[in-house]
């Protein structure tokens, strides 16, 4: 049992916490947008990088380096929607899917032209983890989980007390009708890509944290992200924090020796969890846990 | 001596909308003083609704103008009209389903800067005070739409006519001096439509509201209408007080099989 929370339970909810953190920007970009954002995940990565490069270059710690991701894909954000999403958003949503491709392989390439394929750690010290009754949970895990949680707190908070939360909300019930209303769409679409890269730069450093930094880090998350925000309904963020939790869970539980001590599922068949969960998930319950947009 | 009238609230002039070979709208011109009721009547497919679509900049009018208390609004966009003052409802309401009734009205109110930049958290106090205010005003345009009770309830738990009613509590919201009402009566009970045209009525008298609304039910327009409008084939075919409408042969002509069920 303790071998379970140790080596299953704790690491399937820091990589859950990770997932959600992901899942919930892709969800809300999907909502304000209508559009399934390809390059989340190599914006992901590329916050984690630029969170190594300030670390490494400041000498501060790698928490207090997240601002630093932040900053870099909070314009990388803008800067892609501005050149590549604001003209073609009346077209069709697989035009758009396909360009945010492209702005994918772009970001991915930044990443190898600056701090090339081979993968690099943070700079932390090898610290014994704390344990509680048999429980051993590394400290910078507890740090993940609790952070993610308080993300999700202040994304909740920001969607259902503020205005721009509301605005937010309407645009993704019926976006023609928010812009009729006189909602600043512009404004609140900008608005979303700023959580969003920030919630994804707090994803990146975080799986950086959690393993190690390398260029396809974050299109690795990305198939994961996805089949979580559609586990809890597209569109709509708290669904996609628990679809998140749950894939999480559900990819490192996978591997639990449950019978005769051989894993459920060989480790390296771990990610094929995701396509399980996305699969059933379309055709058992399309809509979602939680009753999403498609 | 001329006195020099103000210009109307609204005033459409020589519009004309084809769609392929289908002339919807054939230079149509028409006015809607200010601080009226005025309705819009006419069969169906006369281009009652297109016409409303190119008043609020829904489509592109192919020839003619709008103009809006004088100024030319010819295709403008739907939210910069909003911004003007000019608001519309629709003929199946559309409400933002996952919202409450009182966040429904609350989205509408214009000049949000919790919308905008710098983010929420910058200015919190500033917003939150905002907040209180805005939803003390849409919780008083709910009482006056005597929908009070159900401020917190979800939009999709309300009656077809309940939803029009919360449309109108947007335009409300909007601060909206010209509202357009697209059958506001169609599909909604009697008890319900009585109050509904009594809202009409109170706004139009005490806040000065201008309406101008298609509606079928042609018993409310005669009770609601100071001057009426009758499309038909996409002309306008007579104008007056329903009285001199209902009388004119070419509306009687246009409405061929319909009875006028007024006494």
């Amino acid at each position: 049992m303790l071998a379970f929370v140790n080596f299953y339970l704790l690491p399937g909810l820091v990589l859950g916490a990770i997932y959600a953190l992901s899942a919930t920007g892709l969800s809300l970009i999907y909502g304000v947008m209508r559009f399934a954002h390809f390059a989340h995940g190599d914006l992901l990565a590329l916050g984690a990088y630029c969170a190594f490069a300030a670390s490494t270059s400041l000498g501060i710690s790698v928490w207090a380096s997240i601002p630093f991701a932040a900053a870099a894909t909070i314009p990388a954000a803008l800067v892609a929607d501005a050149l590549f999403y604001a003209p073609l958003r009346r077209s069709l949503p697989a035009v758009l899917l396909i360009s945010s491709f492209g702005v994918a392989l772009m970001l991915r390439a930044l990443i190898y032209f600056f701090f090339g394929p081979t993968p690099v750690t943070f700079p932390r010290p090898i610290v014994p983890p704390l344990v509680f009754e048999g429980v051993r949970i590394q400290a910078r895990h507890i740090w993940i989980i609790l952070g993610a949680a308080l993300c999700a707190f202040m994304l909740h908070l920001i969607l259902s007390r503020t205005r721009a939360g509301r605005a937010m909300r309407a645009m993704s019930d019926d976006p023609d009708l928010a812009r009729i209303s006189g909602v600043a769409t512009a404004a609140v679409i900008r608005l979303t890509w700023i959580i969003a890269a920030v919630l994804v730069a707090v994803a990146g450093v975080f799986l950086g944290l959690d393993t190690q930094l390398q260029p396809v880090m974050g299109f690795n998350v990305l198939l994961a992200s996805f089949a979580a925000a559609i586990l809890g309904g597209i569109g709509r963020p708290w669904g996609a924090a628990f679809g998140g939790v749950i894939l999480g869970l559900a990819e490192e539980c996978s591997t639990y020796p449950l019978v005769d001590g051989a894993p459920l599922l060989q480790p390296t068949y771990k990610s094929a969890v995701a396509f399980v969960v996305l699969i059933a998930t379309l055709l058992l319950r399309p809509q979602g846990l939680f009753r999403g947009m498609i | 001596m001329i006195a020099r009238a103000d210009p109307p609230a609204l005033s459409v002039s020589g519009v004309t909308k084809r769609f392929g070979g289908f002339v919807a709208l054939d230079s149509v011109s028409l006015e809607v003083p200010e601080g009226s009721i005025t309705g819009l009547i006419g069969p169906n497919g006369a281009g009652k609704s297109t016409l409303f679509a190119i008043i609020a900049g829904f489509l592109p009018p192919d020839r003619g103008t709008i103009r809006l208390r004088g100024e030319d609004v010819t295709a403008e966009a739907p939210w910069r009209l909003h911004a003007r003052g000019l608001a519309r409802t629709f003929q199946i309401p559309r409400l933002f389903p996952r919202m409450t009734v009182v966040e429904n009205l609350m989205v509408a109110a214009p000049n949000q800067s919790g919308e905008r930049l710098p983010a929420p958290w910058l200015a919190r106090e500033r917003i939150r005070r905002e907040e209180e205010a805005l939803r003390a005003r849409a919780l008083s345009v709910l009482e006056r739409l005597n929908l009070a009770r159900h401020a917190e309830a979800p939009a999709t738990a309300l009656s077809g006519g309940q939803k029009k009613l919360v449309e109108l509590g947007r335009a409300l919201m909007s601060g909206a001096s010209v509202i357009l009402l697209d059958e506001p009566a169609a599909g909604v009970n009697r008890t319900l439509l009585r109050e509904i045209a009594q809202i009409i009525a109170a706004l139009n008298r005490e806040e000065g509201i201008t309406f101008l609304v298609i509606e079928h039910d042609l018993d409310l327009v005669a009770d609601l209408c100071t001057r009426v409008w009758c499309l038909a084939e996409g002309r306008v075919i007579a104008t007056g007080s329903m009285g001199e409408v209902r009388n004119d042969p070419q509306v009687a002509e246009a409405y061929l099989g319909m009875t006028f069920d007024v006494h």
